[in-house]
């Protein structure tokens, strides 16, 4: 019957990929806890997203922090408040802009790379051979990228958050004359906890959902090669989705905790 | 074509593998239908059958990769469906097992690719010393000095000699041979038809060997199972198959 109504067609392939996301979800806490730890290969991947992904995220930070400056500067110098601007630039960059931008540049870089990495291991028969010879796949591929996604994001959030006021303090520097202690002075004045524990909390939850969409899409690919490439492509945007309902839920718990 | 009789010049050992009525279907189609199989100890089987015959997933359900929807699988005396997870890993042990593509792990050296299977098993089979042994399976394919190397600067014909090696690193009872041929120039399939003959003789396995070739059938078989729409159509010696007047048999050898 569905067949007829296109529309109902996709509502229902929506819900059934739900389903089975939660189901992957579900899998991953059962198997969380259980021996044998596959350490080693955890330690890689830290490695691999994190250590691999500084250049990038620095990168993006510090562009962002220049970029976001040098925009809001002639705006708040009309009204006289570029005294506002440490202030302003690091409460936005930390609770919001900072966390959101970076999880969506880890969504490209770390998501597509377990996307396409986990889908050729499964055309190729590599996920097989290694189920053949006595390992646990999903120990061993799923659970140490989730777990290495959810605990490096944050780190890489804080960092590129750090590069991006560094990039706005140069700006400052060189635009206002305003020196970099006077500067991060300021910076650590505006911050409080209200604004960095939901924005670390959060981030948590960007690297759980990059890890989780790239290893469901990755491990479930199919058809061969063409369908490598369509696990790199969709675990990105379902993961920008994703980033952004959580960030839209993280942003309402806020609310209604702090009011 | 299944009497017993009809297969003359092999000896029965014990029997190491054990397939009673597997069923399994995807859909509406039929891929496997009350297929029968039983294979010795020391014997070189080759299961002959088109492509989507049913042979690739019947050797998965041998080893647990797929579920089969009814029959009964006994490898090594153990029927695979009653046992637990740890269990079945350690049959594993037991069994190596050739993928048709290599299935080599890209991110690993081919020296990483040798250890992963023993670091799987190392407590349980008491091993103390992993170089030797990667040294020892490189050397019976004859390519000690590829060991740094990664998989994606070595030939298809040395990939598949180190899935070999790999295969054979933790000294299995049985090895499975996935279409150990396909895709690879007549010399060097001759090449690692040669190797499997070798390493049967050396480490005194009992191959499953699934293939369409003819001149890897030939050269190898003890014994071979013709499937013909998921179901076991004919059984014997290559002679007595390849002499065989039946034409459904026939073309099979063409």
């Amino acid at each position: 019957m569905a067949e007829n109504f296109p529309m109902a067609t996709n509502v229902k392939s929506f819900f059934t990929e739900i389903g089975s996301l939660s189901r992957f979800a579900g899998r991953f806490f059962k198997q969380l806890f259980s021996r044998p730890f596959e350490f080693r290969e955890f330690l890689r991947q830290c490695y691999q997203m994190g250590n691999k992904s500084l250049l990038l995220v620095g990168i993006t930070g510090f562009i962002l922090g220049l970029v976001f400056t040098l925009q809001s500067r002639p705006t708040l110098e009309e009204f006289g408040a570029s005294s506002w601007i440490p202030s302003m630039i690091s409460i936005s960059i930390v609770r919001e802009i900072g966390p959101v931008i970076i999880a969506l540049i880890c969504a490209g870089r770390i998501g597509s790379s377990i996307g396409a990495e986990l889908g050729s291991m499964k055309v190729t028969e590599q996920i097989d051979a290694m189920e053949v010879s006595g390992t646990n796949p999903f120990k061993f591929l799923v659970v140490t990228r989730i777990l290495a996604a959810t605990l490096m994001l944050p780190l890489l959030i804080i960092f590129g958050d750090f590069v991006a006021l560094i990039g706005s303090a140069l700006v400052e520097n060189i635009k206002g004359q305003v020196s970099f202690l006077l500067y991060f002075n300021q910076v650590f004045d505006a911050l409080g906890f209200r604004d960095l524990l939901p924005a670390t909390g959060k981030s948590f939850f960007f690297g759980f959902a990059i890890g989780l969409v790239g290893c469901f899409k990755g491990y479930n690919s199919s058809k061969g090669t063409a369908g490598v490439g369509r696990a790199a492509n969709s675990a990105v945007v379902y993961t920008s989705m994703l980033l952004f309902i959580i960030d839209f839920i993280a942003v309402f718990l806020t609310e209604l905790i702090y009011g | 074509m299944k009497d017993e009789n009809t297969y003359s010049s092999f000896e029965k050992g014990k029997p190491v593998i054990k397939i009673e009525n597997l069923q399994k279907q995807f859909g509406d189609e039929v891929v496997l239908n009350n297929f029968n199989l039983e294979m010795f100890e020391n014997e070189n089987l080759v299961l002959m059958g088109k492509s989507g015959s049913g042979k690739s997933v019947m050797i998965k359900c041998l080893v647990g990769l797929m579920e089969p929807d009814s029959g009964r699988i006994e490898v090594l005396g153990k029927d695979i469906s009653r046992l637990e997870r740890t269990e079945m890993d350690e049959l594993r042990a037991e069994i190596g097992f050739l993928f048709q593509g290599s299935a080599l792990y890209d991110s690993m050296t081919v020296r990483e690719n040798l250890e992963f299977p023993l670091r799987r098993h190392t407590k349980r089979m008491n091993i103390e010393n992993t170089d030797e042994l990667v040294l020892e399976a490189l050397e019976s394919v004859g390519l000690t000095k590829t060991i740094d190397l990664m998989p994606e600067e070595l030939s298809g014909g040395m990939q598949r000699r180190i899935a070999l090696a790999r295969a054979l690193i933790l000294k299995p009872k049985i090895i499975l041979y996935d279409e150990p041929t396909t895709g690879l120039d007549p010399i060097t399939a001759k090449e690692i038809i040669q190797l499997m003959k070798n390493i049967q003789k050396k480490y005194k396995t009992s191959s499953l060997i699934i293939t369409h070739d003819v001149d890897c059938a030939r050269v190898i078989s003890d014994r071979m199972i013709l499937l013909l729409e998921g179901t076991n159509y004919a059984e014997g010696t290559f002679k007595e198959l390849s002499t065989s007047e039946d034409p459904k048999i026939q073309a099979f050898f063409k």
